[in-house]
């Protein structure tokens, strides 16, 4: 049975009926249609469907939609502004972060989290928060190196 | 994974509420992080026709120093309990233990009551509908026999929990709130030797709180065996509380999870108090927590490896806090 969810989505406030069964990363993509939340192992293996919920990192596929009723959500999509890539999408751009792609969102989102809690993480720090971002491309090496750039640690090429 | 069941969400204000909505629908389920309860109905694990979410639940959310305990809300999510500076400074075995539950996005939704309740696993088990058809399904859903022990009248599914051996060997006490009120009760009378059945609690009673005793003089800590550094659940896990007095153990608290149908609290080590931490200490650590746990297959990784790899962990940890004791 659908009801009313009531949320915030990438800042914008929304109402939608949603069934009591759907998940949040299905509310994503099917709903709105926000397809940059990938859908990886969708068992809460893999990170791929990391969003932020009123900040904090969380998997799209382990969440109810309605479990995160009243709260603010951000999407990969929420982050460029005004068609400008953020300092993570640009430092994950210019350092070869992103090979396919797949993980990409999730590592960013999860990336963005630590970066407003920690603006200039140890590289230590950095890979403790993503330890739940599998990356079956980059070899995880040119991802930390991207979060580095992103924080400020190296210089951004102009 | 397959598509979530048909069922509506309740999602109660309150904690009596919640307990209300219990009773009212006997076959609802609680959920608070989802990140175990989610995955195993999308696998056909688990089936409700009703959700009660205790996302709204404020109450279930604290954490409060009470004279010399900590009491926390069984709501509190893995995350704050693993930064939260009283726990990292007075039960590091708790915080270290909460550290190491799967990965961090894991950790901001997942909940110390959900971790204490999670769903006992095994490879049999945590498995898609079509893979447990093949096997012509276990004992612990749709099948009659258990695939770890198939002469077994029980199932052997292994208890993965990684907060609860910590709360065990830090002493700690559980509140189930019910039709009838709070009761209170040691954390170790909560667990029930049996993979099907591994909760002693009422079909109508929510764990509300833990409260964990502030001993003066203890160090603690948790270590846990994994194939992976972060989201694997434990092959082995095992917490050590520890007082020393000058060059003699004061205490000895050991428990252990990932090895048996429920976590296990090591007997037999009282007469280790007044003694040294020598090779002879060490053997009666090792032979008790080989008395305690029984592996099974229940995961990949062998049986004789995490029988023999569990006191190892044990002792390399006994052996860390005794060091860091005698900094004190």
């Amino acid at each position: 049975m659908k009801t009313l969810l009531t949320l915030s989505v990438n800042g914008r406030p929304r109402e939608d009926a949603v069934a009591g069964n759907a998940l949040l990363i299905d509310y994503l993509r099917d709903t709105l249609g926000l397809t940059g939340t990938k859908q990886g192992c969708d068992g809460g293996e893999c990170g791929a469907c990391t969003v932020l919920v009123d900040g904090q990192p969380r998997l799209a596929c382990c969440t109810l939609a309605h479990s995160v009723a009243g709260r603010s959500i951000e999407t990969i999509e929420g982050l460029s502004h005004e068609g400008n890539l953020s300092r993570l999408q640009r430092a994950f751009h210019e350092h070869l972060g992103s090979q396919c792609g797949f993980c990409t969102p999730g590592m960013i989102m999860a990336a963005e989290a630590l970066l407003r809690r920690t603006p200039q993480p140890s590289r230590d720090e950095i890979r403790a928060a993503l330890a739940g971002n599998l990356c079956r491309c980059t070899g995880y090496v040119k991802i930390i190196e991207s979060v580095e750039a992103a924080a400020g640690c190296e210089e951004v090429p102009a | 994974m397959g598509a979530l069941s048909d069922f509506s969400v309740l999602r109660p204000a309150s904690a009596a509420d919640a307990v209300r909505l219990r009773g009212e629908h006997p076959t609802s389920r609680f959920i608070a992080g989802g990140t175990d309860l989610v995955p195993n109905m999308r696998r056909g694990l688990v089936s409700t026709d009703i959700v009660i979410d205790l996302g709204n639940v404020g109450e279930m959310r604290e954490l409060q120093h009470q004279g010399g305990t900590l009491r926390i809300g069984a709501g509190v999510t893995l995350a704050t309990l693993a930064a939260d500076p009283r726990v990292r400074a007075r039960l590091p075995a708790l915080a270290q233990a909460a550290l190491c539950v799967a990965g961090p996005t894991h950790r901001t939704a997942a909940t110390l009551g959900g971790n204490l309740c999670l769903e006992t696993r095994c490879q049999y088990f945590n498995q898609s509908e079509s893979w447990r058809q093949g096997n012509n399904y276990c004992m612990k859903l749709a099948g009659d026999t258990c695939r770890v022990a198939p002469k077994s009248s029980r199932c052997y599914a292994a208890f993965s929990g990684d907060v609860a051996p910590a709360l065990l060997a830090l002493g700690a006490e559980v509140e189930l709130l019910g039709p009838q009120g709070i009761r209170r009760l040691p954390l170790a009378e909560l667990y029930v030797d049996d993979g099907m059945r591994w909760l002693a609690l009422g079909a109508d009673e929510l764990l509300f709180a833990v409260t964990v005793p502030l001993v003066a003089g203890r160090v603690s800590g948790y270590e846990k065996l994994r194939v992976r550094g972060a989201i694997d659940f434990p092959l082995a896990g095992v917490a050590v509380v520890l007082r020393r007095d000058g060059d003699a153990l004061g205490e000895l608290r050991i428990a252990c999870t990932g090895v048996s149908s429920r976590p296990e609290f090591v007997g037999g080590l009282d007469a280790l108090a007044g003694q040294p931490l020598d090779d002879a200490a060490f053997a009666v650590i090792e032979r008790q927590i080989k008395r305690t746990i029984q592996p099974m297959e229940t995961t990949t990784v062998s049986v004789p490896y995490r029988r023999r790899a569990t006191p190892v962990l044990a002792k390399r940890l006994v052996r860390r806090l005794w060091d860091e004791a005698k900094r004190r």
